[in-house]
């Protein structure tokens, strides 16, 4: 074949499959056209030193400080929150039990209504299902940050786990909370499960702002050893379920917790 | 796909689902694991600092205000590049203009020398090995790059120094994939013919002194 061109030579470099094998037989044979691509990689290679200044360690943390104020408050409407494809479902199950019970309360005679206190007692549960299911996936995403943090290359000495430390401490006021309500409703299940959550979060909440790759190896470790990530992960899917479970019908919700305990 | 960038996909599709349910914290999770990227990348096309912290600032404030619009499978780190990279061309553009004014407004100038923005930028405190790289080098370089269209230098920077798919360029760009590669060819090209000098009396130097 005759000489590649250079725009030949440059996709070819890119890996570009028209003529590959064309002109890979060429340069073979071709030391001019050798000679030219290792002069465009000489250039790109010398490129690549061009300089961007190292925003300094706390960066990430100076973005968000000088950014958060501007961000308006992005308070869901109530109806914006059930137009979520995740919640639609949820939605529609909602409105089917409101239908079906003003259809039932129309056509069933006065008199048999279910006791008050048993509906107060579904309501609690209802809100501490849906709250902790939330707490669940915050809790989550900080395990799973902090499970996949590494150095970013093999010279850095030291990680920032700050973001993740930070939020750990918010997470375990919300998780005491929690477990003592789901203790004073009987649900040992699920307050073991957030007692084991909170042993987690104060190692975190306590860890230095920035760790050298051992300490953070140390701490993944804790957190792989507990195996907290996966039980957080059953219990947020179970509550997902007992929610889900709640809006179908909710006078049998309320023996669910005792059926799990007693698992 | 690699497991650790696929939980991150899905760490970050967790992040911007709490945002969109009205959970602003959330969002600081997104800001801080991309805010690095999105500084690269600003940098590289605008070439300074100044110009960086705008870009990554107005990257960010953009895509918290339209993430109703964001696609829930698309990667939240490739779409706030591409927000990053669009105001990054319109900044320059602004910039260039206000510069046009400002030197004929100001026919005689400061000092008449020209600010070099790679010197404005220096570290207070360069590592040894910034020191050991040659700053004819980058002032080679930094013109080469200036001396591009907006629209090559981000051809440039997206595909050769950020990875970027042709796509995602062509996207930016308002382009379509194929003369999106011709603009990347053309950026190469241009700095091939302004920087391949430099180098060639840069290797011929390295060679004198190996010699004696």
């Amino acid at each position: 074949m005759k000489h590649p061109t250079e725009e030949q030579l440059m996709a070819y470099r890119e890996g570009e499959t028209q003529r590959r094998e064309e002109i890979s037989a060429h340069l073979k044979e071709c030391g001019e056209c050798r000679n030219e691509l290792e002069r465009i990689e000489a250039v790109l290679k010398a490129l690549e030193e061009f300089p961007v200044p190292d925003p300094g360690e706390n960066y990430e943390r100076q973005v968000w400080q000088r950014l958060a104020p501007k961000l308006p408050e992005k308070r869901a409407r109530w109806w914006q929150m059930w137009l979520e494809p995740r919640r639609l479902a949820t939605a529609g199950t909602l409105l089917a039990v409101v239908v079906a019970a003003f259809v039932a309360g129309r056509f069933s005679k006065p008199g048999g209504s279910a006791p008050v206190a048993a509906t107060q007692e579904q309501v609690r549960e209802r809100i501490l299902v849906v709250a902790v299911g939330e707490h669940l996936g915050k809790s989550e995403m900080v395990l799973v940050e902090l499970s996949n943090a590494e150095a970013q290359d093999g010279k850095q000495k030291r990680v920032n786990i700050a973001a993740e430390q930070r939020r750990a401490g918010d997470l375990l006021e919300e998780n005491r909370l929690y477990r003592q309500t789901a203790l004073q409703q009987g649900d040992t299940g699920l307050a073991s499960v957030l007692d084991e959550l909170e042993r987690v979060l104060v190692d975190v909440a306590h860890s230095p702002e920035s760790v050298t790759p051992a300490q953070l190896e140390s701490i993944q470790k804790r957190i792989e050893s507990r195996g907290i990530l996966f039980k957080v992960r059953v219990v947020g899917k179970e509550l997902q379920q007992r929610q889900d479970d709640m809006n179908a019908a909710p006078t049998q919700s309320g023996q669910q917790a005792g059926e799990r305990n007693k698992t | 796909m690699n497991e650790s960038v696929e939980s991150l996909r899905q760490t970050d599709a967790i992040a911007v689902e709490r945002v969109l349910a009205g959970d602003r914290d959330a969002y600081r999770t997104l800001v801080e694991r991309h805010s690095r990227n999105v500084h690269r990348l600003a940098y590289r096309l605008t070439g300074n600092s100044h110009d960086t912290e705008d870009v990554v600032q107005e990257a960010f404030l953009r895509a918290y205000q339209k993430l109703g619009q964001f696609e829930a499978r698309s990667n939240f780190g490739t779409w706030v590049y591409r927000i990053a990279a669009n105001y990054a061309i319109d900044r320059m553009r602004q910039r260039q203009k206000e510069d046009a004014r400002r030197e004929s407004a100001d026919a005689h100038g400061q000092d008449g020398t020209e600010q070099d923005p790679v010197a404005l930028v220096r570290d207070p405190a360069p590592s040894p090995e910034r020191l050991m790289q040659s700053t004819q080098l980058r002032r080679e370089m930094e013109r080469a790059l200036k001396e591009l269209s907006h629209a090559e230098r981000t051809a440039f920077v997206m595909r050769h120094w950020e990875g970027c798919g042709i796509e995602d360029i062509a996207a930016v760009l308002k382009s379509n994939p194929s003369a999106t590669k011709n603009t990347v060819f053309r950026a190469v090209q241009k700095l091939r013919r302004a920087l391949e000098p430099f180098l060639d009396a840069r290797a011929q130097t390295k060679v004198m002194r190996s010699e004696v």
